[in-house]
């Protein structure tokens, strides 16, 4: 055998098996997905017919689409704002500098974010268990036993205790990558503000921050995308998308339906999530980047 | 200056008092569900605040005699082992092809993998879904675990293949002069020096397998094939109007346990992973 073919079956070898399989478990899926978007599909039986763009407009007539596509938007904001934030906020405490144990909370902060999402959601419940949890013990505490109540079971109240428990799962995660980033600015650019005497907090806003920002623009696109596929897990093991159809998602809302064999119509869901995801990316990144320049 | 050092001292007090709520915040919940765990239903039932009377090893028990844990247990090790293996083989040949040679779709093949870290699994998980069962590979642990492996070599090989750049190319060619296969000198030079990036890979994957919840919970079927997360889940469900709650937590310990060794073990390296390519989820 010559040293070239012995060369190509070698790099086949490494490279093939692989490619092939991503092709049939992952690329393949994807494009069905669009494909099947498009037709009136039960799934396994073999009649499916071609619909256009019929389970689309069927989509935006559903109402509970719109509860699970607000739902969806209120996770973004109410949970994905104040993870950045307090992301930040910590990062911005632990390198500053005045607390030598910072690597002890480092470490504890970013454990939430390893844990499984199941184990999570089945902690949360029970915290916010009326008779067993811990929740409603600390409303007492400070006073508030009026606000004793159901806290999952409750449509005005399901979707905030869903946010929160997204939060203490994920802040941790941001601040380790702000910490790495924050570490990665030269101390010479912040001993030079502070001999033009800024204040630490002065030198955050103008040297952290837009040092900062290819991180945290990111981190944004991270966030947006995070809070789309781990509320899947979240809600259905905490609430199944109850009480009645109030926190329901809309991942949750697209299984129920593949589910119960509408699979083209879960389908354009799919579609539009995919959609949302990459356009939310887009317009974040259009945002954030202007003020780079 | 003296007034500065006081002004430090107590920007210094005012942090550590918002750290550590912030650490009450995160271990609490952990805590209080360790202590639970070994409480009896009556203890469950009353005060949340008070520590159990006795160190109750009952509901332990009860989650491997009557809610199937063990057999979840090791259904979830064989998984996680398995797509580690799997992954591993995969992500580092690909990865090491990918990096030091000059082949055609060389570009594009990388392209494509690059692209595959956008793709979220729960977004084709009905189609896969589909595919699993027209191939009659539902139901399987070792699909399931082939799945997870292939799901996660988009992120591998990104990283593994910045880890290979760095290894000098003299090291293979000195090899292969002295008369190394091609396959001995990925084998003997290049998999040893690759060592760190794979122990990160392995370290990543173990954290997405072992808590992997939505494609164990649509590909597998067969209660007896189920791993923990989606056995917890289903015990969740089943307790959720009964009163019998403490195999749960005991399950819930059970699943908590292996990942806070391995977080310990290796977090320095994991939050340095981090920097490299950004952990996903």
């Amino acid at each position: 055998m010559n040293k070239s073919l012995k060369k190509n079956l070698f790099l086949a070898a490494c490279v093939l098996p692989a490619l092939i399989l991503f092709a049939v478990f992952i690329i393949y899926p994807t494009v069905k997905v669009f494909i099947s978007s498009l037709y009136q599909d039960s799934g396994l039986g073999n009649v499916s017919q071609f619909v256009g763009l019929d389970n689309f407009k069927a989509m935006f007539q559903d109402d509970v689409f719109y509860i699970a596509l607000k739902n969806t938007g209120f996770l973004m904001i109410v949970s994905g704002a104040p993870t950045i934030l307090l992301a930040l906020f910590f990062a911005a405490m632990l390198t500053s500098g005045k607390v030598k144990e910072s690597n002890f909370y480092r470490v504890v902060f970013f454990f939430p974010s390893i844990l499984s999402f199941v184990v999570i959601a089945i902690l949360w419940s029970f915290i916010y268990h009326p008779t067993m949890g811990i929740i409603n013990p600390v409303l007492h505490l400070f006073g508030m036993a009026d606000l004793d109540i159901p806290v999952l079971g409750n449509r005005n109240t399901v979707m905030w205790a869903i946010a929160v428990t997204i939060i203490w799962q994920a802040a941790g995660y941001y601040m380790v990558m702000y910490i790495a980033g924050i570490d990665g600015i030269s101390k010479e650019i912040y001993e030079a503000a502070d001999i033009d005497g800024a204040t630490g907090i002065q030198s955050f806003w103008t040297i952290t921050i837009p040092l900062l920002w290819d991180i945290l623009k990111t981190t944004i696109i991270f966030a947006i995308n995070g809070v789309i596929t781990n509320s899947f897990t979240i809600v259905r093991v905490m609430t199944d998308g109850g009480p009645d159809r109030d926190s329901e998602v809309l991942l949750t809302y697209m299984y129920k339906h593949a589910m119960n064999a509408s699979f083209g119509y879960a389908m354009a869901i799919a579609v539009f999530v995919f959609a949302i995801s990459i356009v939310l990316s887009i317009i974040s990144n259009k945002v954030t980047g202007g003020e780079t320049a | 200056m003296k007034s500065n050092r006081i002004f430090d001292k107590i920007i210094g007090i005012l942090f550590r008092v918002v750290l550590l709520v912030n650490t009450i915040m995160v271990v609490y919940p952990l805590l209080w569900t360790i202590l639970t765990s070994f409480k009896t239903n009556t203890e469950i039932l009353g005060n949340p605040w008070v520590l159990p009377k006795s160190v109750n090893i009952g509901n332990y028990v009860s989650a491997f005699t009557k809610a199937n844990i063990g057999s979840y247990s090791i259904n979830s090790v064989l998984v996680t082992a398995g797509s580690i293996i799997l992954l591993v083989t995969m992500a580092v040949s690909s990865a090491y092809a990918l990096a030091r040679y000059e082949f055609p779709f060389r570009k594009f093949i990388k392209n494509i993998y690059m692209g595959g870290i956008f793709i979220q699994i729960t977004f084709i998980i009905i189609p896969l879904f589909l595919l699993m069962t027209r191939l009659h590979m539902n139901d399987n642990r070792f699909w399931l675990s082939l799945v997870y492996a292939v799901s996660q070599l988009p992120f591998s090989i990104y990283l593994l293949i910045s880890f290979m750049k760095g290894i000098p190319k003299d090291y293979e060619n000195s090899a292969m002069i002295d008369g190394c296969s091609y396959a001995g000198a990925f084998i003997r030079i290049i998999v040893p020096l690759a060592k760190p990036g794979i122990i990160t890979v392995t370290i990543f994957s173990f954290f997405a397998f072992w808590n992997e919840f939505p494609l164990a919970l649509t590909l597998i079927s067969t209660d007896t094939k189920k791993t923990l997360p989606i056995g917890l889940a289903n015990l969740m469900e089943v307790q959720r109007y009964a009163t019998d709650w403490g195999a749960l937590f005991a399950g819930l310990v059970i699943v908590l346990v292996p990942t806070i060794i391995v977080f310990v073990l290796t977090q320095d390296k994991l939050t340095k992973g981090m920097q490299l390519g950004g952990l996903k989820g």
